[in-house]
């Protein structure tokens, strides 16, 4: 741990512009993933700005939507009422991820943000091409059980960690973020970037963006959504895979389907091809099944995580099926 | 001679739990000492080879930073036949995450970044750290631990198997695992010349460290050693110790360390505390094993054949054999009888004890085979354990002292609901779920080692004190050795302080081997007798007595081992392969329950780790670099609370009549054993896959 300044922002801009002066700046939200780096010699801010306290701690109703303040913790998140009610996929990715204590310290943005948990990555005395660019991935010919089968490039086949970011992602959420040049709205599924060959930037966000919000779009049909995450011990423990699933019948037909995959890409994976398959066709197991196919013939799997495509799928059509027998 | 029933058998308090919860237990690194200074060590980031230049100068340049101490600088030792405790003794570098260096500071903060600013080349030589059981190199350790032979050979295994109408042969794959008790390994090394707390006279060099250790007596006699002094200069004081699961059984790389760094700062405490990535390199890890297993079986499920051959590593370091088919040569009747250890020299860290080892790992395996003997001869696998009871122990042909496995079997089938268990693998759910039941058996020997020595001095106002050096690493023994001493010396538990953890009390042996009440136990009662003997029941102010644990000839009589059945329930998910366990039940004859409360914590304790190694626990060793890669809590999984749902133990009322004085015979250990082969059984009970390689995970379970 290098030693470092610590300022308490007083207001979003203030917090921005004194981030963005700087080029060793960076926000803290909780610290839980933040702080860790620092300690393992990952992350090392010369300035740490505290945006945790910022009056960005409120959930607020919009015309049929909620307006999340990037500051609200995930635990008060995951039991706020609107949430359980109107996007009950968000609550239970929320209460999937980490610890109660972890949770009731890590922030809305600080989850968006975390990074990702490749051991390579969080060991500096590997190489790794997100840490330190150009040094080569150690994951690849090495530990994959908790990589990539979607998207991947030669020069990472990271995964991001975020439970919440998943559901955010099936659920269309819009990410508001303040710069140094204003406000700007992205949607979520433009925020992540897969790694290609600069996998050092995990988003499009630039030094100095400072999320503020994140808003969930009007959306019924979410009352009947679910998560799903498959992991190797009961809880505290990353996805192996997961799905975010919200799913609109009309009778036994598909009228609307949304589906964001974890644990199995750089980014949240929204499965479009899936949805698409799904869409307008019978909500039947065997559909499911072809649907999580359609998405999952592009994948490419790693030696030592070949097993995440039939668990990807198996996780898919569970919480379809599931969701669908709940609607009949 | 038994003490009689009063305290011992009542479920008394932790003596010591008001301290613990309150925070007010000092741990050896919460210690507080005047103007401490702290370490951070340099690991060496290469597996094999040899250290051509350190460069220091910016960790120097640190602000608080004294002194950076690397092969070059630290002291000499008097003695390096411990090549594991041979430290900053050369530039050689025998695995990665050896120490190569370590940083002393004013701070912790600024040792940690210095340690991180100190340059390091390496000559790099190839490495090798991949155990295969076709690898060349394999050799017969001269003994594996606990003194066993590697090797033995009964009647004609290859020909009883030949002859068999049933057989199994099958590999079984346990991984590289890491004991990672709560509190990390610290040590805090003070030198001193006299005056303070360790005694000596001025101008002669003493070191004095506050441990968390298993066994502080043998912590002060291996640092003597080690650093050329005396033992009585030489002070190690440990009361309290969060965890060690035999990690903490004997000194290890960091205590050397500590007391190196101590003397680049004379006369101020140098603090050491591994942090929890440094554990999985420097606090010994348990073995991986690949084991194959033999058994050759009559139609009626009768043994006629069991062998057991393991392939594991050790460090090219330092030799440590685990001793994982040792129970194999008692636990069942069979006339022919094969078992043997080969291991692999590699460039790993050293590997140690892990709680019970040589029969954790080796059950999986066995009790595996057994379950899958009882499914090739269509027996239920507590019938077919039932079948295979040896009336002696097929190895020494020396009666039994009290075995008492089919009445653990019994006793644990009827308590779980054995009877629902499906005949036919994968034929009963519950709802998306796959349910299983499984059973494997447990054994754990009797030890007890000599060299403990228990005083009892009395204060004139009703008080006694018990004074010996043995170690509460969480297990309770602080509590019962209590009991046992005011059973003793017939008094009121109240009456009765007992003082351990500390070098300057009488010797005691190392918290280990299940052995400590037992061991130290036996001593006490000596003691307390011999003070009764002494001074009747009105003992003066200031009466003393003492005597050394008493030899036990039954030992030489008797084969003696604790047994215990293990149940469980599991639960598969179809879609996922998620693997949940409802339900645990062991049912053990341990001889005499010293006290309830404990040993069901100890019991449930080792069953919770068990099941920790059915579905969680993997060490992933990275062959390119030699690291474990997975080396903290978020990627090396141990069971969460989640995961353990129900878990019981109970245990049959006895009392062996020939294990020592207290009829007990240890119970540290045996929970652990046994529990992933039930777990590992349960899981083709509901599923019928058969998962020969731990951990257990839902990927294997996928269909
Ligand atoms: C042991 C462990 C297990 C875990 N398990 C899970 C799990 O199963 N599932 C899961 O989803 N997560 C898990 N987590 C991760 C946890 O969810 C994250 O650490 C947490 O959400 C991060 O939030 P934070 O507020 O503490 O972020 P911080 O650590 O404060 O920040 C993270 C990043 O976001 C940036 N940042 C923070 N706020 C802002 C802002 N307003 N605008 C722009 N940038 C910002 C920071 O600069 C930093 O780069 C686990 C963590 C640990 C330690
Ligand atoms: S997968 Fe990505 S994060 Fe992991 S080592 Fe490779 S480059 Fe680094």
């Amino acid at each position: 741990m290098t030693p470092f300044e610590y300022l308490r922002a007083g207001d979003p801009g203030e917090a921005v512009a004194a981030v963005a002066g700087r080029p060793g700046a960076a926000f803290l939200g909780g610290g839980t993933n933040l702080v860790d780096h620092m300690k393992l010699g990952v992350a090392g801010p010369d300035l740490l700005v505290d945006v945790s306290r910022l009056p960005l701690d409120r959930v607020e109703e919009t015309a049929g939507g909620l307006r999340v303040g990037a500051a609200v913790r995930n635990s008060d998140l995951a039991a706020h009422p609107l949430v359980r009610e109107r996007y009950p996929v968000l609550a239970r990715a929320l209460l999937s991820g980490a610890s109660g204590q972890l949770r009731n310290v890590a922030t809305t943005a600080g989850n968006l943000l975390q990074r990702t948990r490749c051991p390579y990555f969080q060991d500096v005395t590997t190489p790794c091409n997100k840490r330190v660019p150009g040094s080569g991935c150690s994951a690849i010919g090495g530990y994959t059980r908790y990589h990539a089968i979607l998207g991947a490039s030669e020069h990472c086949v990271a995964t991001h960690p975020s439970d919440m970011a998943v559901a955010m992602a099936a659920l269309d959420a819009v990410v508001v973020v303040l710069g140094p040049g204003g406000e700007r709205r992205l949607p979520i599924g433009e925020l992540y970037r897969l790694p290609g060959d600069a996998p050092q930037r995990d988003t499009v966000l630039e030094h100095g963006d400072l999320i503020t919000a994140v808003e969930l779009p009007h959306l019924p049909a979410a009352r009947r959504s679910a998560y799903r995450k498959v992991r190797d011990r009961a809880s505290f423990s990353f996805a192996l895979v997961s799905v975010a699933a919200v799913l609109d019948l009309d009778g036994d037909a598909v009228r609307d389907v949304r589906l964001a995959l974890g644990g199995v890409a750089h980014k949240p994976w929204r499965a479009a091809r899936a949805e698409e398959a799904l869409r307008g066709g019978p909500a039947t197991e065997d559909a499911f099944r072809r649907a999580a196919d359609a998405e999952l013939a592009g994948a490419r799997p790693l030696p030592g995580n070949e097993f995440k495509v039939a668990m990807t799928r198996g996780v898919v059509v569970a919480a379809l099926r599931d969701l669908a027998e709940e609607g009949r | 001679m038994t003490v009689r029933r009063g305290a011992v058998g009542a479920p008394a308090p932790r003596v010591e739990g008001l301290a613990k919860v309150t925070g007010s237990a000092a741990y050896a690194y919460d210690r507080p000492v005047a103007d401490p200074v702290y370490a951070c060590p340099v690991q060496a980031t290469i597996a094999r080879g040899r250290v051509v230049a350190i460069d220091g100068g910016a960790a120097a340049g640190v602000e608080g930073v004294l002194a950076v101490v690397t092969h070059r600088e630290a002291a000499r030792l008097a003695d390096t036949a411990d090549a594991e405790l041979a430290v900053l003794q050369s530039d050689a570098v025998a695995f990665r995450g050896q120490f190569v260096g370590v940083v002393l500071a004013e701070t912790p903060e600024a040792a940690r970044q210095a340690a991180g600013l100190v340059r390091v080349e390496y000559d790099e030589e190839p490495h090798d750290t991949e155990l295969r059981a076709d690898r060349a190199g394999l050799y017969t350790p001269e003994q594996v631990n606990g003194g066993f032979a590697p090797d033995t050979d009964e009647g004609d295994v290859d020909a009883a198997m030949e002859a068999a109408a049933v057989t199994v042969d099958r590999i079984y794959t346990t991984p590289m695992l890491f004991n990672n008790p709560m509190e990390p390994h610290t040590s805090v090394a003070v030198w001193g010349d006299g005056g303070d707390e360790g005694g000596g006279g001025p101008g002669e060099a003493r070191l004095t460290l506050y441990d968390s250790t298993q066994g502080a007596h043998v912590v002060r006699s291996t640092l003597a050693r080690v650093f050329g002094l005396p033992p009585e200069r030489v002070r190690v004081i440990s009361p309290y110790v969060g965890g060690g699961f035999g990690s903490k059984g004997m000194p290890h790389a960091h205590n050397v360390l500590a007391g190196l760094a101590a003397m680049a700062v004379p006369g101020r405490p140098v603090k050491l505390a591994l942090t929890r990535q440094q554990m999985f390199s420097l606090a010994g890890h348990r073995t991986p094993t690949i084991q194959r297993v033999r058994l050759g079986a009559g139609a009626d499920g009768r043994l006629t054949a069991v062998a057991h051959e393991v392939v594991e590593h050790t460090s090219a370091l330092k030799e440590f054999a685990e001793q994982t088919a040792v129970g194999a040569r008692m636990m069942y009747a069979a006339p022919n009888r094969r078992t043997a250890h080969r291991l692999a020299a590699l460039d790993v860290p050293v590997p140690s004890w892990m709680r019970a080892p040589g029969e954790a790992p080796g059950f999986f395996g066995l009790e595996v085979a057994m379950d899958e003997l009882a499914q090739a001869c269509g027996l239920d696998p507590v019938e077919l354990r039932a079948r295979n009871e040896p009336e002696v122990d097929p190895e020494s042909g020396r009666p039994w002292s009290g075995r008492h496995l089919v009445r653990c079997l019994r006793e644990g089938a009827a308590r779980f609901g054995w009877e629902e268990r499906a005949a036919v693998p994968g034929t009963r759910r519950a709802g998306r779920e796959l349910v299983g039941l499984g059973v494997a058996a447990s054994t754990y020997p009797y030890y007890r080692f000599p060299g403990s020595r228990a005083v009892v001095g009395y204060d004139g106002s009703g008080r006694y004190t018990v004074r010996i050096g043995a170690a509460d690493i969480g297990t309770g023994a602080w509590t019962v050795l209590t009991q046992i001493a005011a059973d003793a010396l017939e008094c009121p538990l109240g009456a009765v302080r007992v003082e351990i953890g500390d070098s300057e009390l009488p010797p005691a042996t190392v918290a280990g081997g299940s052995s400590g009440t037992a061991s130290w136990g036996s001593a006490i009662v000596a003691a307390c007798h011999a003070f009764r003997g002494a001074y009747g029941t009105e003992p003066p102010p200031g009466a003393e007595a003492g005597a050394d644990m008493p030899r036990d000839p039954d030992a030489e009589r008797f084969a003696m081992h604790s047994f215990g059945a293990q149940f469980a329930e599991v639960r598969v998910d179809a879609d996922t392969g998620e693997i949940r366990v409802p339900r645990m039940l062991g049912v053990f004859s341990a001889g005499r329950i010293v006290n309830p409360r404990t040993a069901r914590s100890q019991f449930i304790g080792g069953m919770t780790m068990g099941l920790s190694m059915a579905l969680h626990e993997r060490g992933v060793l990275d062959h390119r670099t030699g690291h474990v890669v997975n080396h903290d809590f978020a990627e090396y999984h141990i069971a969460t609370h989640a995961d353990v749902v129900d878990v019981d133990a109970v245990w049959l009322e006895e009392e062996d009549a020939h294990a020592g004085p207290l009829g007990a015979r240890g119970i540290g250990e045996i929970g652990i054993v046994g529990a992933p082969a039930a777990i590992a059984n349960a899981v083709h009970n509901a599923t019928g896959v058969r998962v020969r390689d731990l951990p257990i995970t839902p990927d294997l379970l996928l269909r």
